[in-house]
């Protein structure tokens, strides 16, 4: 088990003028799952790559424990990729399937044992280790390929979109399993996928890129309730945070009615940005005025999705509310908030997180 | 409401009727042709299309766009692998819910499972030809920038050629392409290639289908020590002294050897030294030479083969010391050789094996005919007796269809 660090690790393409990875600097702790999410073109998979030895640098170091494998070759790093598609070979014991790989690093056969009991007692699979994989369930036979990487016992993990190739059902099965295999195993982890809901439950912390820049590093809960940018609050969450960009006229205001903040940090006269999740909102009798053009009913909570007319452009909100909660496609609600409202400046960086109210 | 959207390379009216409304598992008996069951990651059928196969894939969307794009891209750099047809996307079944999408390729003609070569005792040297097969194929893909990610004997079908076999891949679904490779993409994707045919080789020595002589650690780990050669010859700058010259001829014919084409070789002389480096064109210097000489579609060895058949006849018919035009070499062999054993293979049993592989194999039978009766055995005689000793047992291999892989991968 190690720790990893990115120092200042910076990867172009060739041809390109804008790294792919920009000086990312990252500590990921011992025993960590650290998951790094965000669209395509991010650097996430690159990052990863980096640190597999697949992408070398351009600039920067990449460390596993004290070790600076910046130029070490990928067998060298003591890392292993986790593939969903490793194949299990039907002729071949669990046990076999399991060790193979072992036998051809020439590790001896006493040690080859060990290791195979180990993972098989941690993946459940020791009463199966003299079966073939025919005789084994779904799930069984997925964790037997999971054993093929644990074996090596590596001192970090890799995953790169591991689920991206199973159904949705099967995927959130999948990835609460995988969540626990790496908490009994403690072995750290890193983590690459574009699904935030994917991150947000796997992560011990979530590093959040965007155009190869690191946008910010934390634990799940503070992503939500502290994004430091404007591009966290949008990209975190689900439904997404209302982000309203705001031109003030002497007034900060929303849709027409003026917005009074509690942080006297917030300028109200100063062009920004607001938003607020849909749980921070709520369908009251005062506040702004909405038309309603969905209500999606989930049963034990209600998403409201309403326009607003803002600075004279329809802008969309999403109200939660719960049920039961009625409503027809153009009935005129009001609007109020009702938790933390993130203020962001003209470059989209935090300047509060605040609670304020529609007057 | 059903619905579903074909996109195909070319028109395939025929696909219109199959069932798409159905799980790519529920689709009734007549329709495909029935394999034995294996298991998988996603459910493979194959369904009798234009006087053809089509083998189809059903898996998530994402991956049938990706998969068709790198098997795209594959096809537009003329690396080998499966002919793609198309892609059945927004799926939905009567009830309107939505189904995977279905990636359509055309059935390699001739092409064999690696379970197959080794339940026909007829390729000598099987383990080392697979290899080298794998190694020339993964380094075609490195060259052109692609990672395959899951290089294995269950991921490529072969193809005889003469006495060697050639490789194609057929399953992309974790294939990348990039501008160039890494050094760690390669030896990563190499490092996948020995494990994964490691698995293959132990897994049927446990079934007791390996035939004896093949070790699977060692013919692993010689794909590393293959590829790595050949990756060497192909990319590698060369200091040669002048008295060392001869070494880049060497190196220039086992590439040629391979089949690998040198366009220009840059020579750079300086300090007493010679800095040589090849540019590779293409694979399939000895097919394309055989192919504008006499219009014979043959893969790299069996084009050799023919070609060396071509010289040697022409020797022999020579009358005097000058040898033949080429041409008229060329004519004479087509006419008094190739086209009178093409005519004496009853139709019944032509295009069990391609044409270029079958003279191939006569010309091994005529070989030992002759050896064993201490005299040359006219050609109408080694014919015959090929038809009726070896052809009419071989297994018509044109759509000998690939059973589904035997594993999870």
């Amino acid at each position: 088990m190690a720790t990893v660090t990115y120092e200042e690790a910076t990867r172009f393409y060739p041809d390109t003028e804008r790294p792919a990875v920009a000086a990312l600097d990252l500590e990921i702790e011992d025993g960590e799952l650290l998951v790094l999410v965000g669209p395509s073109g991010s650097g996430k998979s690159t990052a990863l790559r980096m640190l597999a030895g697949l992408e070398p640098l351009d600039g920067g170091r990449i460390h596993i424990g004290d070790r600076d494998v910046s130029s070490v070759r990928p067998r060298d790093r003591d890392i292993a990729m986790v593939f969903q598609n490793y194949a299990l070979y039907p002729s071949l014991t669990v046990a076999e399937n399991m060790g193979f790989a072992l036998k051809q690093q020439k590790v001896p056969k006493e040690e080859r044992r060990k290791k195979v009991e180990e993972a098989a007692a941690i993946l459940d699979l020791t009463p199966y280790l003299d079966r073939k994989p025919k005789n084994l369930s779904g799930g069984q036979r997925q964790r037997v390929a999971m054993g093929r990487a644990i074996v090596r016992s590596p001192q970090v993990f890799l995953m790169d979109e591991p689920l991206s190739n199973l159904d949705a059902k099967l995927r959130v099965q999948t990835r609460t399993e995988l969540a626990e295999l790496q908490e009994r195993l403690g072995v750290t982890t890193v983590y690459v996928t574009h699904d935030q809901v994917e991150a947000m439950t796997m992560g011990h912390r979530v590093a959040v890129l965007k155009d190869g820049v690191l946008q910010q590093c934390d634990t799940p809960q503070n992503l939500y309730h502290h994004p430091a940018n404007e591009f966290v609050a949008g990209f975190i969450g689900s439904p997404a945070m209302n982000l309203v960009s705001i031109q003030p006229d002497g007034v900060a205001a929303l849709a027409g009615t003026e917005i009074d903040f509690d942080d006297s940090v917030v300028d109200p006269t100063a062009p920004l940005t607001i938003g607020f999740r849909p749980e921070s909102a709520r369908i009251g009798a005062t506040g702004v005025p909405g038309v309603v053009r969905t209500v999606e009913d989930l049963g034990s909570e209600v998403f409201v999705h309403v326009v607003v007319d803002h600075q004279g452009t329809p802008t969309p909100l999403v109200v939660k509310t719960s049920p039961p909660f009625e409503a027809h496609l153009g009935d005129v609600v009001h609007i109020e908030l009702a938790g933390p409202v993130h203020v962001f400046d003209g470059d989209g960086s935090i300047v509060a997180t605040t609670r304020a109210t529609l007057r | 409401m059903v619905a579903f959207r074909l996109k195909t390379t070319v028109p395939q009216t025929d696909l219109l009727a199959l069932p798409w409304a159905l799980p790519l598992e529920d689709w009734p008996e007549e329709t495909t042709v029935i394999l034995p069951a294996g298991t998988h990651r996603h459910v493979v059928r194959f369904v009798p299309t234009s006087g053809d196969f089509a083998a189809l894939k059903e898996l998530p969307d994402h991956l049938a766009v990706r998969e068709f794009e790198v098997l795209s891209f594959l096809h537009q750099n003329g690396l080998p692998t499966v002919g793609l047809i198309g892609i059945a996307s927004e799926r939905s079944d009567r009830f309107g819910e939505p189904l995977p999408s279905v990636l359509i390729t055309k059935h390699l003609r001739y092409s064999l499972p690696y379970s197959h070569l080794f339940s026909t005792p007829s390729i000598p040297s099987l383990g080392e030809h697979l290899v080298d097969a794998l190694a020339v194929l993964l380094v075609r893909l490195h060259l052109d920038g692609v990672f395959w990610g899951d290089c294995s004997l269950n991921n490529a079908l072969f193809r005889r050629d003469a006495g060697a076999l050639r490789a194609y891949v057929v399953d992309t679904e974790t294939a990348e392409i990039h501008p160039r490779l890494s050094d760690g993409q390669r030896t990563f994707d190499l490092e996948i290639a020995v494990e994964n045919a490691c698995g293959g080789l132990l897994d049927l020595e446990a079934a007791g289908l390996l035939q004896e002589g093949i070790e699977p650690f060692a013919t692993a780990e010689s794909l590393e020590v293959r590829y790595q050669a050949l990756w060497d010859d192909l990319t590698q700058t060369q200091d040669v002294c002048e008295a060392q010259l001869a070494s880049i001829h060497q190196r220039l014919d086992r590439l040629n050897d391979l089949g690998f084409d040198t366009d220009e070789v840059e020579l750079n002389a300086r300090d007493g030294l010679v800095h040589f480096r090849p540019t590779i064109v293409e694979e399939g210097h000895h097919k394309r030479q055989l192919a504008s000489l006499t219009g014979i579609v043959a893969h790299e060895n069996q084009a050799r083969r023919l070609l060396s058949a071509i010289r040697a006849y022409g020797a022999w018919i020579q009358d005097g010391p000058t040898p033949l035009p080429e041409a008229v070499m060329v004519a004479r062999w087509l006419q008094e050789r190739w086209e009178p054993t093409m005519r004496q293979i009853p139709e019944d049993l032509r295009g069990r094996i391609e044409d270029a592989e079958m003279y191939h194999e006569v010309l091994q039978h005529g070989w030992t005919m002759s050896e064993d009766a201490g005299h040359d055995v006219a050609l109408d005689v080694v014919v015959d007796s090929y038809i009726e000793e070896v052809l009419r047992h071989r297994v018509d291999e044109r759509t000998l269809l690939r059973p589904p892989p035997t594993s999870d991968g």
